[in-house]
C-alpha cells in the first residue's frame, strides 16, 4: 500500500467515525429531550397539586382549626376531633402492625427463605400489598362492624393495621436480605445464638431501612379514606372511646369537600393541607434516615 | 506426602470429605495443625482452602446443602460429631474474615459483644478485657479516645484489627484467618502480619492466603491445596525452598495458578 492510499483510507475512516459520532449525538439528544419532557410532565402535575393544596388550604389555617370541633353547615369551627381521631388510629394501627410486620419479615429473611410456607407467605403478602384499600375496608366491615353492629375506631385501627403489615413485612425482608452474609457469619463465628445474631446484629444493621419502611407505611395510612369509610365512619364530636364511631381527617375531608357549604369546603382544604404537610414531613424524615445509613 | 510436624498438634484432620450439594470439594484430607504455630493454606482459587478452614468451626452448618464427613479432632474430641453446642466450639475456635465486618455498634461494644455471650464480667473487668484485646490487636493507641464511636468509622485496616481483637477477646485457643489482608493496603497488611507473629505465642493460628509472600513471611507450616486435594504439607521454609512435588514448585514460583 502506498503512502497516498494509506492517507486516503485513514481519511475515509475518520470521516466515517465523524458521521457515526454525529448520529449517536443526535440520538442522545432526542432521548434526553424525551426524558426531560416526561419528567417535566410529571413534575408539572405534582407541583400544581402542591400549589393548589397550599393556595386553598392556607386560608383555612387558624387556631380554631386545631381547637374546635367540626361545625354544622355555615357555622364557624375546626377539625380538632378529626385530627385527634386520625392521630390515635394511625398511631395505634402502627403499633399493632409494626411488630407483626417486622417479625414476619425476620421469619422470611432469616429463618425460612425457600420452603413452600415462605413462598406462600410472600405471595399472599404481595397480594395484600397491592390490594385496593377499599377491599380491606369492606372486609373489616363484614367481619367486625357487621358482627358487632357498630362502627368503631377499633375497626378502623384493624383496617389500617392490615395495610401497614404487608408494607413492613416487605421492607423488613428486603432490608435484612441486603445485610451482607459476611456480617452474619462473623456474628455466628463468635458463637452467637441465632436470635441474638438477628436482634443485635442484622436487624441493627438494617435499622435505618426498616424504620424508613414503617414511616412510609404511616404516610400511606395517614391519607387512606376507603378503609375508614366502612369502619370508623365519622363523628361530629370529640370522641376518645375506641368502640364508638370516630372522626378522621380523610373521611372528614371526603364529607366536607362533597358538601355545598363553603365553610365545610374551606375546612376540607385545610385538612388536605395538613395531611400533605404531614406525609411530606414523614417522607423527608425517611430520606434523611436512609441517607445517614449510606 | 504430608510430613507430620514435630511437636504437639492442636487439630488433627483425618479422612475429611466435604460436599457442596453434589460437588465433592475436599477429598480425603489428612492434616495435623501444630499447636501455637502459624499454619498457612495456599493454593489457587477454588482449591478448597477456605472450605477446609470453615470446617474447623463448623461454619458450613449455616448452609443446609453443605456437609462434612470424617474426623476433625480438637483436644481429643471430634468436632464434626460433637454433641457440644456449636457456640462452645466457636468460642474455642475464633475466626476472622476476608472483609472487615465490624458490627453496627461502638468499638467498645464490638469487643464486649462476644465476651458477654460467655462470661458475666463487671464493668471494670469488662473495661480491662476490652483494653487487653485492643492492645493485643495493636489497635489500642489508635482508638482509646473514641471507644464509644461507631466501629464502621475506622479505616479498613483498623476495622480488620478490630475484628481480630473481637475474636481474641473471648480467649479462643485457635484463631482462623480467612484471607485477612486481601482487602487491606500494604501498611495495614504489615501491621496485621506483625500481629499474627505476635499471636502465635498464645494461639494456634491458621491462615488462608492468596499471597505467597505472606505465607512465606508469617507462617511456620504451609499446606498447598489443589482441586480439593492436599498436595503437600510441611515446614514453610522447606515448602518454599525445596518443595517435594513439581506441582507445588510450579505454583509457588508462579508458573501455574
Amino acid at each position: 500500500m502506498s503512502t497516498s492510499q494509506q492517507l486516503i483510507s485513514a481519511a475515509r475512516t475518520a470521516s466515517e467515525r465523524q458521521a457515526r459520532y454525529a448520529s449517536r449525538k443526535r440520538l442522545n439528544n432526542i432521548a434526553l429531550g424525551l426524558s426531560l419532557a416526561a419528567m417535566a410532565f410529571g413534575v408539572f402535575w405534582l407541583v400544581w397539586i402542591l400549589w393548589e393544596t397550599i393556595r386553598l388550604g392556607i386560608g383555612g389555617l387558624s387556631v380554631a382549626l386545631f381547637t374546635q370541633m367540626t361545625p354544622p353547615p355555615n357555622e364557624a369551627g375546626g377539625i380538632s376531633n378529626a385530627i385527634f381521631g386520625s392521630f390515635v388510629m394511625v398511631m395505634l394501627a402502627t403499633f399493632v402492625g409494626t411488630p407483626i410486620g417486622i417479625m414476619a419479615g425476620v421469619y422470611l429473611a432469616e429463618y425460612d427463605k425457600s420452603s413452600w410456607l415462605a413462598s406462600a407467605t410472600r405471595f399472599v403478602n404481595d397480594i395484600l400489598l397491592s390490594a385496593p384499600s377499599i377491599v380491606i375496608g369492606l372486609f373489616v366491615y363484614a367481619v367486625v362492624v357487621a358482627r358487632f353492629k357498630s362502627f368503631s375506631a377499633y375497626a378502623g385501627i384493624l383496617a389500617l393495621a392490615l395495610i401497614v403489615i404487608p408494607v413492613v413485612i416487605r421492607t423488613t425482608e428486603n432490608m435484612l436480605v441486603l445485610v451482607p452474609a459476611s456480617l452474619r457469619e462473623a456474628a455466628y463465628a463468635l458463637g452467637t445464638p441465632k436470635w441474638k445474631v438477628i436482634t443485635l446484629v442484622t436487624l441493627r444493621a438494617a435499622r435505618a431501612g426498616v424504620i424508613t419502611g414503617v414511616l412510609l407505611a404511616v404516610a400511606r395510612i395517614a391519607g387512606e379514606t376507603a378503609p375508614l369509610l366502612f369502619t370508623s365512619l365519622n363523628n361530629q364530636f370529640w370522641n376518645a372511646d375506641l368502640s364508638k364511631p370516630t372522626a378522621s381527617l380523610p373521611v372528614t375531608i371526603f364529607k366536607f369537600a362533597m358538601s355545598p357549604y363553603e365553610n365545610w369546603q374551606q375546612l376540607a382544604w385545610a385538612g388536605v393541607f395538613l395531611i400533605t404537610v404531614a406525609v411530606l414531613g414523614l417522607n423527608i424524615l425517611a430520606r434523611v434516615l436512609t441517607r445517614q445509613k449510606s | 506426602m504430608s510430613t507430620t510436624p514435630t511437636g504437639a498438634s492442636k487439630i488433627t484432620v483425618r479422612d475429611l470429605n466435604f460436599y457442596y450439594g453434589k460437588f465433592h470439594a475436599l477429598k480425603g484430607i489428612n492434616l495435623d495443625i501444630p499447636e501455637k504455630k502459624v499454619t498457612a493454606f495456599i493454593g489457587p482459587s477454588g482449591c478448597g482452602k477456605s472450605t477446609l478452614l470453615r470446617t474447623f468451626n463448623r461454619m458450613y452448618e449455616l448452609y443446609p446443602e453443605q456437609r462434612a464427613e470424617g474426623q476433625i479432632m480438637l483436644d481429643g474430641e471430634n468436632l464434626l460429631t460433637s454433641k457440644q453446642d456449636v457456640a462452645l466450639i466457636r468460642a474455642k475456635v475464633g475466626m476472622v474474615f476476608q472483609k472487615p465486618t465490624p458490627f453496627p455498634m461502638s468499638i467498645y461494644d464490638n469487643i464486649a459483644f462476644g465476651v458477654k455471650l460467655f462470661e458475666s464480667l463487671n464493668a471494670t473487668d469488662m473495661d480491662d478485657r476490652v483494653e487487653w484485646a485492643l492492645r493485643k490487636a495493636a489497635l489500642w493507641n489508635e482508638v482509646k479516645d473514641k471507644l464509644h464511636q461507631s466501629g464502621s468509622g475506622l479505616s479498613g485496616g483498623q476495622q480488620q484489627r478490630l475484628c481480630i481483637a473481637r475474636g481474641i477477646a473471648i480467649k479462643p485457643e485457635v484463631l482462623l484467618l480467612d484471607e485477612p489482608c486481601s482487602a487491606l493496603d500494604p501498611i495495614s497488611t504489615a501491621k496485621v502480619e506483625e500481629l499474627i507473629a505476635e499471636l502465635k505465642n498464645d494461639y494456634t493460628v491458621v491462615i488462608v492466603t492468596h499471597n505467597m509472600q505472606q505465607a512465606a513471611r508469617c507462617s511456620d507450616y504451609t499446606a498447598y491445596m489443589y482441586l480439593g486435594d492436599l498436595m503437600e504439607f510441611g515446614e514453610t521454609e522447606q515448602m518454599f525452598f525445596k518443595p517435594q512435588r513439581k506441582e507445588t514448585e510450579d505454583y509457588i514460583t508462579g508458573r501455574f495458578g
